[in-house]
């Protein structure tokens, strides 16, 4: 199976995706329900907590403290999972993350892995590397196990088949497994990916997963999801590797006092995930007889160096501010066409790329301040957007096609009439002379060229009336005077 | 007291009606009302379009205008909440300790207007008439920066006539969001209609909010379908006394 054009990211504009994605009103319906019903756990299960702002700030600060001593975690971290028996890789990059999952897995000979649901395998494009070199990987989670088999891409950073119904999965499970009578039951459904994936565990000898976190003091991994079949390949293979981001180092074991409450209530609106599993290194007789895990910068490095935006590495990938966000409730996360979507992904794909892709990510956001408000470790998203946009100003300026776009002119135009109050006042003057031949009898606007036709596509705007509110203060006070 | 107004560059321009419904509320409540003639903008298109440099001068400028006044006020928390949350940042970007000490001894003095009439003022009730079905749109940097709560309902129960109506999802975005509803018209205009459909659910006659840019999108789309439902700024409704409109 090769990688059909469905499961790439391409880095798409987000406005031209999201004007497809606007269209599928299937998808839509579906992200709309999805969203409302995990919002709504959410809420409940937040508000049971009195402490519940404390905690937010318990776990902003133990982030922020974790990423102002990154070097000295990452290494206690190592030494301490060597030491339980764990064999601790680097990758600077994606590219040597796969070349090092790539000859660990040559070096055992196998064809077949299964597989945790991750993002940072998503991140550096695992799958795909795997398949070229000839080694299936198996999902062994159910939404990206319906991914999978339906050749799609995951939408959502913790439910990845958001966007796909059960009618939909009924089609895709019927398809690929050869059950031409499968009801959408979820019961049916489930008992379907069961019987598939149970012979998988019992067979495949290696296993992939990601890390919620990576505990410095001991070295410990944590994971938590909902199904247990991570629990397996956490326990079956005899080979195990996690692949995890420098930023997913939490200093003490008592950290996860905090994370393991805000993080499944901000997830999926539980206290608690079904399945929580931790363990240090390797015991003889009791799970893998051997473990790897590989810390991959790709680019975390160069964010935690920005001091405005290193905020974004305090993130647990809960995509609570995915939820929340009323841009993704619109357009579903294939819009944003990177692994990470929603306002997460707004700010973190531009930045791992260096904002040489995703440079329409930090727009597509009204900075209605939703993703802050729902974010357990309070990373201020607006903020970060702002200070992208500012970044790619400043990379635009530099250009002469920058320089002298209707943006820059515009907001330079602006820039010197708000500082000179003669030209803003003139400047009210001509546009109400401008606007005549466009005002229609009841005094709004219909149509406008260029950038404003954005606006005036669904929406009519009210014209410059012929008194300015300065204007009607000074003649009062001309009037008061005689 | 002697207030400042600070009408925005929006209302000044569009929404005159706005800072007449302001000026006869306060002057109605015994205070005097000054307008500093010099006021332009408060820097915030420039700033959350990415333009931090050019909203510099544009900052100083309005801390130069403000910096003696007894307090200013605004009917705009949008504005206000710029003030608030960036104003500092950006006095720090311009490495200008005095233009940061001004702004810490100008911004405890500066109110968004209904928070002025709530908490500076402790006014709750200011003698409105107004027998319209309303509903009332929580715009997000009222409620996600300035945290004014139940201030502006406060303000409307006490309205005589008024019917406030209850609309679904209070404080979903509208889709403004400034140079957003242009740069991804096709997304911002999907947000409006959702707010638009909330807004028609609740059979109110006026919409409002204590921000003139939110109506003005919500409107926008309001009046291109032809419905009959307006929009008025909060203080529009404050300033009414049962008269024709």
């Amino acid at each position: 199976m090769s990688p059909s054009a469905n499961t790439t990211w391409t880095g798409r504009n987000f406005p031209d995706a999201a004007h497809e994605m606007l269209a599928n009103s299937q998808i839509r319906r579906n992200v709309r329900n999805a969203t409302n019903i995990i919002q709504t756990k959410r809420g409940k299960v937040v508000r049971e907590l009195p402490d519940w702002e404390k905690l937010r700030e318990a776990g902003a600060a133990l982030r922020a403290h974790t990423l102002e001593h990154l070097d000295h975690y990452l290494t206690q971290f190592e030494t301490a999972c060597t030491k339980a028996g764990g064999i601790v890789h680097w990758a600077e990059d994606s590219a040597e993350a796969q070349q090092i999952v790539l000859s660990l897995l040559k070096e055992k000979g196998v064809n077949e892995v299964v597989k945790i649901k991750s993002m940072t395998t998503e991140e550096i494009h695992l799958n795909a590397t795997l398949e070229a070199a000839g080694i299936h990987a198996i999902e062994t989670d159910l939404a990206e196990l319906i991914i999978q088999l339906g050749e799609d891409r995951p939408s959502h950073i913790v439910v990845p088949a958001l966007h796909k119904n059960r009618q939909q999965v009924r089609e895709i499970f019927s398809r690929k497994m050869n059950l031409p009578n499968l009801s959408d039951k979820p019961e049916e459904l489930t008992g379907a990916a069961r019987s598939y994936l149970r012979q998988k565990f019992l067979t495949v000898p290696v296993a992939i997963s990601g890390a919620n976190f990576l505990v410095a003091e001991n070295g410990a991994v944590c994971i938590v999801e909902s199904e247990g079949n991570g629990r397996m390949c956490l326990t079956l293979p005899k080979t195990l590797i996690s692949v995890a981001g420098i930023d997913k180092i939490i200093p003490r074991f008592q950290d996860l006092e905090v994370l393991l409450q805000t993080l499944p209530r901000s997830a999926t609106g539980e206290r608690m995930n079904p399945y929580n599993s931790l363990w240090t290194g390797t015991h003889p007789g009791d799970g893998p007889e051997e473990f790897h895990v590989i810390l991959v910068d790709n680019g975390r490095s160069r964010i935690l160096a920005d001091k405005e935006a290193r905020q974004t590495l305090q993130c647990i990938r809960c995509a609570a501010c995915v939820n929340a966000c009323p841009v993704y409730h619109q357009t579903g996360g294939h819009a944003y066409d990177s692994v990470y979507a929603g306002p997460i992904g707004a700010i973190l794909t531009p930045q791992l790329a260096d904002l040489h892709a995703g440079r329409s990510l930090p727009y597509a956001s009204s900075l209605c301040g939703a993703c802050y408000q729902a974010c357990p470790v309070k990373i201020n998203i607006p903020e970060i957007l702002i200070h992208l946009r500012s970044k790619i100003v400043q990379q635009d300026q530099k250009t002469l096609g920058g320089v002298f776009g209707i943006w820059n002119l515009g907001m330079q135009a602006a820039r010197i009439a708000f500082e000179h109050t003669i030209l803003f006042t003139t400047g009210q003057k001509l546009g109400r002379i401008g606007q005549k031949l466009l005002v229609s009898k009841d005094g709004f606007i219909e149509w406008l060229p260029s950038i404003g036709g954005g606006w005036t596509k669904t929406r009519d705007l009210p014209a410059i009336p012929s008194q300015t509110f300065r204007e009607w203060w000074a003649k009062r006070e001309e009037t008061r005077k005689k | 007291m002697r207030v400042s107004l600070f009408i925005t560059c929006y209302n000044d321009s569009l929404f005159p009606k706005t800072g007449q419904a302001v000026v006869s509320i306060l002057e109605k409540l015994g205070h005097e009302i000054e307008f500093r003639s010099e006021q332009t903008c408060c820097g915030q298109a420039h700033w959350n379009t990415g333009y931090l440099q050019e909203a510099i001068p544009v900052i100083r400028k309005f801390v130069h205008t403000y910096l003696d006044a007894e307090c200013v006020v605004a009917p705009s928390s949008s504005c206000i909440s710029m003030m608030r949350d960036h104003y500092l940042k950006a006095a720090h970007l311009a490495n200008d300790a005095k233009l940061a000490e001004d702004i810490q001894s100008l911004l405890p003095r500066v109110f968004e207007f209904t928070e002025f009439l709530t908490n500076k003022l402790g006014v709750e009730d200011v003698g409105a008439v107004y027998p319209h079905r309303v509903t009332y749109h929580t715009s997000c940097h009222s409620e996600r920066s300035l945290h004014l709560g139940d201030g502006p309902v406060r303000l409307l129960k006490n309205v005589q006539g008024l019917q406030l109506m209850n609309i679904e999802s209070p404080e979903e975005c509208c889709g403004f969001g400034g140079t957003f509803a242009v740069k991804n018209f096709d997304v911002s205009s999907a947000m409006l209609s959702e707010k638009v459909r909330t807004v028609l659910n609740t059979g109110a006659e006026v919409v409002t909010a204590v921000d003139n840019s939110c109506l003005m999108h919500i409107f926008g789309s309001l009046h291109r379908q032809r419905t009959l439902v307006k929009a008025a700024h909060i203080a529009e409704i404050l300033a009414s006394t049962g008269g024709a409109e």
